[in-house]
């Protein structure tokens, strides 16, 4: 067998800004159960944060972008890329990172792209900016993940895809509220969830969406970055993994030896919904909200496909001076307002064309 | 077609960037390089911080067709806090009814798509009621 061997830049980066965005609309799950399945069964979230008529991806990627920016405090020009992960871009072909880099004044010195990885895509991004970063060519790269998540009217899926972004600011560590100690990812072809072009709605292969797909790759990557690093889930005040519901990540996070009070703070799902390339990353931008200097943060994604990515950050003194730059991930969750299943399909585009 | 107009009207719609008039200060939006109070030329580029106040407002019930996806919804006049006012969509808001008055922020949102779905999606600044903490 191949050592493990974690990606670790050659220079040390870190988290320089950070921002979080999530629509003001919430359906109940309650709501979708009372149409779908006359009231009965469980339901895997309490309620999910639906985009308004106005809102895409680039609109969601594009406030916590500027959110992180603001934290950052570093001038829109010293981006030198500007890359979003997700599996809702407004266009099958323009980049949302054109769209993103030119509203925040990036261009035009500067690479952008989209990434696409189901839910891990955001996470992705990350990894290529450490590596741009890392490896001195740049000083500062921009990366996000976003979607705004579709399930077929009916389907399970319906219940929790929702809609969210959240944005990193990668840079120099000696400039970051949080040091990326070290990232490893865990890739294979497995077809839990897909979705072909042309196609509105996603498909998942049933059986496989569980232990094939998320709690393997989640507990393979977890479990060798922690060993290459002589690290033990003791050694972190938090951690965030991928929550396509509630049940997942708290399962996989006693798998792996994780206490409730060390996921609680990420914990999102339960009241935001799966925001998918959101999903794990918006749970560290709560993280971030309330995070001591010295505290160690474990994050790993899923994205169906299948693959995850486990990186180990460590905050520093930099985070009580900036984190009130940009409104917190609790002032979004907190302003809301409830819409019924009628409203929902008119704001999700789900009655014409 | 209006795509060329789109792309050139594009850093003002996005991010509300404007003028500053070297001579007397004054804010200028939409961006016109000349200053309305000293008549300097004033090409200096400004982002505006998009906060702002409702000073009046109206319910689009019946509005033009490529904006019938949206409707009804709230055009408002609103004054920036550099100075100059416009007129914007107002989004988000919710279950709150507008006031004049309102603090508003700027954010940016689709405006319409441009031929339907084939089209370019058009994006600009609309104002939401401005984003509050949350209880402790
Ligand atoms: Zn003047």
């Amino acid at each position: 067998m191949t050592p493990i061997r974690p990606l670790r830049p050659q220079r040390p980066v870190g988290i320089v800004g950070y921002g979080a965005y999530i629509p003001r609309y919430r359906l109940p799950a309650e709501e979708i159960r009372r149409i779908w399945s006359q009231g009965k069964g469980g339901l895997p979230v309490q309620e999910k944060a639906v985009p308004g008529l106005d809102e895409d991806t680039f609109t969601i990627a594009l406030e916590a972008a500027r959110n992180a920016l603001a934290r950052a405090g570093i001038a829109p020009e010293d981006l030198r890329a500007v890359w979003v992960g997700s599996e809702s871009h407004p266009y099958a072909v323009k980049p949302t990172g054109t769209l993103v880099a030119e509203a925040l004044g990036a261009t035009p010195h500067v690479q952008a792209g989209d990434w696409e990885f189901a839910c891990k895509a955001g996470t992705e991004a990350m990894v290529a900016a450490l590596g741009l970063v890392g490896s001195g060519m740049a000083d500062y790269a921009l990366a996000i993940g976003a979607d705004t998540a579709q399930g077929r009217p009916g389907d399970a899926l319906e219940y929790t895809a929702a809609a969210g972004g959240a944005a990193f600011v990668l840079g120099p560590a000696q400039d970051a509220l949080a040091v990326i100690e070290a990232t490893y990812s865990y890739v294979t072809d497995t077809p839990d969830f897909w979705r072909r072009e042309h196609q509105r709605y996603p498909s998942h292969g049933q059986r496989f969406t569980g232990e094939p797909a998320y709690f393997h790759h989640i507990t393979h990557a977890a479990r060798a970055l922690l060993e290459a690093l002589d690290l033990e889930p003791g050694d972190f005040a938090y951690a965030v993994f991928h929550q396509p519901n509630a049940k997942f990540p708290q399962r996989v996070a006693k798998m792996l030896g994780f206490k409730p009070e060390q996921i609680a703070p990420g914990l999102l799902v339960p009241r935001i919904g799966n925001t998918y390339s959101g999903s794990a990353l918006v749970g560290l931008t709560a993280v971030l909200d309330i995070a001591q200097p010295g505290e160690r943060i474990f994050v790993t994604s899923f994205g169906s496909g299948a693959g995850s990515d486990a990186m180990v950050l460590t905050v520093t003194e930099a985070i009580e001076a900036r984190r009130d730059r940009a409104p917190r991930t609790e002032d979004y969750i907190a302003r809301r307002t409830v819409i019924d299943y009628g409203l929902y399909v008119r704001y999700r585009g789900k009655l014409n064309k | 077609m209006e795509v060329p107009r789109h792309w050139r009207l594009k850093k003002q719609r996005y991010a509300l960037v404007g003028e500053v008039c070297p001579s007397c200060g004054a804010k200028l939006f939409p961006p016109r390089d000349v200053c309305p109070v000293c008549k300097a030329e004033a090409k200096t580029l400004y982002t505006f911080s998009g906060r702002g106040e409702v000073l009046a407002f109206t319910t689009v019930t019946q509005p033009p067709a490529e904006f019938a996806d949206q409707a009804p919804y709230v055009v408002a006049l609103v004054r920036l806090e550099e100075g100059p006012t416009l007129t914007a969509q107002l989004t988000d808001l919710g279950d709150e009814t507008p006031y004049i008055g309102m603090p508003v922020e700027m954010v940016t949102r689709r405006l319409r798509t441009d031929q339907g779905e084939r089209g370019v999606i058009v994006y600009g600044y609309k104002f939401r009621p401005r984003l509050q903490p949350a209880p402790a």
